[in-house]
């Protein structure tokens, strides 16, 4: 019985837990995918950049409060900050379009200029995070880093495995429900939320019945860069801000919303879930859980893990191969790209 | 003058012209019909007196007031509803949802003309929390009628409502669409069912290659012979 505790608590602390939290952070960055996707009709390759821009921002004010001595306790001071990198990241977003995207939708440009566009905006976004504030790996993660200590754990329930729940993690999970909570309920709810969705779902119509398309156009870029921000601040707190790792999240973003079915908001969270618990799944070595539920004689030599970590966007691309053949449409029935 | 007329409309999209010098009229609490052949210009009319085709000549009166410049959506704001052939409601919106999106520039309060659609048409009710992509094709229809009345108009203007429809719900659809003319509403029908259309319409315009052939009432061209065995299939 404690050999299946064990095991259980190991697969927590190294597959469900870090599942969850890096899950969460992909359904955030999904959603503001989604929909630009479903708004737009264009995929946004600048969306991972528009991440860092955000979580950018959020440091260097994260930085500015820490020199002047304003902490949040417990709490990373980053979270402080977090309003100020959403306001700055909106702000880009909106000008972009100002300057961009919108030169583009005036000349009625088809979906695939769309998305050169935006890996044109990706490689600007991406220059000017380097040029503020570097390539180096970033940690900015300050206050109580540990919820539950793995020592603690230990001590508290005579285990041989810990648990550990980090701060980053348990914030991940609560500000991405609520966030989520809160897209769900603007969009089905209000009536801006509701003029988004007819928008997205029959323009002509949309304007026939007298809905604004600026007006939309700029809610939709103002939510995917507060999504993006709040999904990059958190990722930089659970592990660490880097241009290239922000760029290369894009990968795993887009399976995400794919998977779930692109331009359907709960299939990107859904997507997002899937992607995380695959990658970390796959690529966790099982030894240490098998180890305490299996008899000596019957370890495996190797270490039990069906990939390297090293390969961990493999999985991303593999699942993202297998929907577009197997069902382009996505789990929830999105549209087809 | 009538209450809605487009007058000697000429135009197209850009290249040639569709229409020449076609005059389409409207009063309240009647049915317009306007039927002809297939390419014959009908749904152009419409859109033309709707604002959604560039007309070189002719001009649109609503109420005595020329509108020929205002856009589509300031024509709604104007008091004109148009369902369009396809595409005509939100399908990923419930039934309710398409009522409010209907209602979309409305300052003041919908909730009553959300009723009487309801009591216009009682299966909406019913399905009010169902997206409007899963109803058939007849309640569609029912949505899209309901989603241009959600802001009172004053002229309502319906492209082939009954297209691909059964013959049941086609007979249904008409009593609904008198029954809307009954309130005071003005309505412009363009119909691909010639003889079940003109039976309802109090006047009725034959288009032929963007021209008024015959203009009457429906009756009267459904008792002209010429007209029977051109349009109406003898």
């Amino acid at each position: 019985m404690e050999g299946f505790l064990n095991a259980f608590v190991a697969l927590s602390n190294f597959v469900l837990i870090p599942g969850l939290a890096y899950g969460a952070q992909l359904a955030l960055g999904a959603l503001g995918v989604t929909l630009v996707y479903a708004v737009l009709r264009f995929s946004n390759f600048a969306h991972g950049d528009m991440m860092a821009f955000g979580t950018m921002a959020t440091i260097l004010a994260t930085w500015v409060l820490q020199s002047a001595g304003i902490g949040f306790g417990p709490l990373p001071t980053a979270l402080i900050a977090l309003p100020f990198g959403v306001a700055i990241a909106v702000a880009l977003a909106l000008g972009t379009d100002r300057v961009v995207y919108r030169f583009y939708r005036k000349t009625k440009a088809v979906p695939v200029t769309f998305v050169i566009v935006s890996v044109g905006v990706m490689f600007i976004y991406n220059a000017v995070v380097r040029l503020f504030i570097g390539v180096d790996d970033r940690r900015f993660e300050d206050g109580e880093r540990f919820i539950i200590r793995a020592g603690d754990f230990r001590e508290w329930t005579g285990l041989a495995e810990g648990l550990a729940l980090r701060t980053s993690q348990v914030l991940t999970v609560v500000i991405a429900f609520v966030a989520m909570a809160a897209l769900f309920w603007f969009l089905q709810r209000t009536r801006t939320g509701k003029a988004m969705r007819a928008y997205s779902d029959n323009e002509d119509l949309a304007l026939l019945s007298g809905i604004d398309p600026a007006r939309v156009v700029l809610i939709t870029w103002a939510l995917a860069a507060s999504l993006a921000t709040l999904a990059g601040v958190l990722y930089g707190l659970y592990k660490s801000f880097s241009p290239f790792n922000y760029f290369q999240l894009l990968l795993p973003i887009f399976a995400s919303a794919i998977v779930g079915g692109i331009g359907n908001p709960i299939g990107a969270v859904i997507g997002g879930f899937v992607v995380a618990f695959s990658e970390v799944g796959i690529t966790y070595a099982y030894r240490r859980v098998l180890s305490h539920i299996l008899p000596d004689a019957w370890m495996p030599d190797g270490l039990v893990q069906l990939l390297s970590t090293d390969y961990k966007f493999a999985v991303s691309f593999f699942i993202l191969v297998v929907v577009l053949l197997v069902r382009p449409t996505g789990i929830l029935r999105g549209r087809v790209i | 003058m009538s209450f809605l007329i487009g007058e000697e409309m000429t135009g197209g999209y850009g290249g040639a012209d569709i229409l020449h010098s076609c005059t389409i009229g409207v009063e309240r609490g009647e049915i317009a019909v306007i039927v002809g052949p297939n390419g014959a210009g009908k749904s152009t009319a419409m859109k033309a007196v709707f604002g959604m085709l560039p007309l070189r000549e002719g001009r649109i009166v609503l109420d005595g007031r020329d509108i020929t410049a205002l856009s589509p959506q300031e024509r709604v704001l104007a008091g004109m509803g148009f369902v369009p052939q396809s595409n005509n409601v939100f399908r990923a919106l419930t039934v309710e949802e398409n009522l409010e999106m209907g209602a979309f520039i409305r300052r003041d309060d919908p909730r009553e003309t959300m009723e009487q659609v309801y009591t216009l048409f009682p299966i909406l009710k019913e399905k009010r929390r169902q997206p409007a992509g899963e109803l058939s094709g007849g309640q569609r229809q029912q949505v899209a009628v309901g989603r241009a009345l959600m802001t009172k108009p004053q002229v309502l203007m319906l492209d082939e409502p009954t297209a691909g429809v059964s013959p049941i719900v086609m007979d249904e659809l008409f009593d609904k669409i008198l029954d809307i003319a009954a309130t005071g509403i003005a309505i412009l029908l363009v119909e691909q069912n010639a003889a079940q259309a003109l039976a309802i319409a109090h006047r009725a315009y034959v288009l032929v290659q963007g021209r008024n052939r015959y203009t009457d009432t429906g009756e009267a061209l459904l008792a002209d012979p010429e007209v029977r065995r051109s349009f109406l299939g003898g």
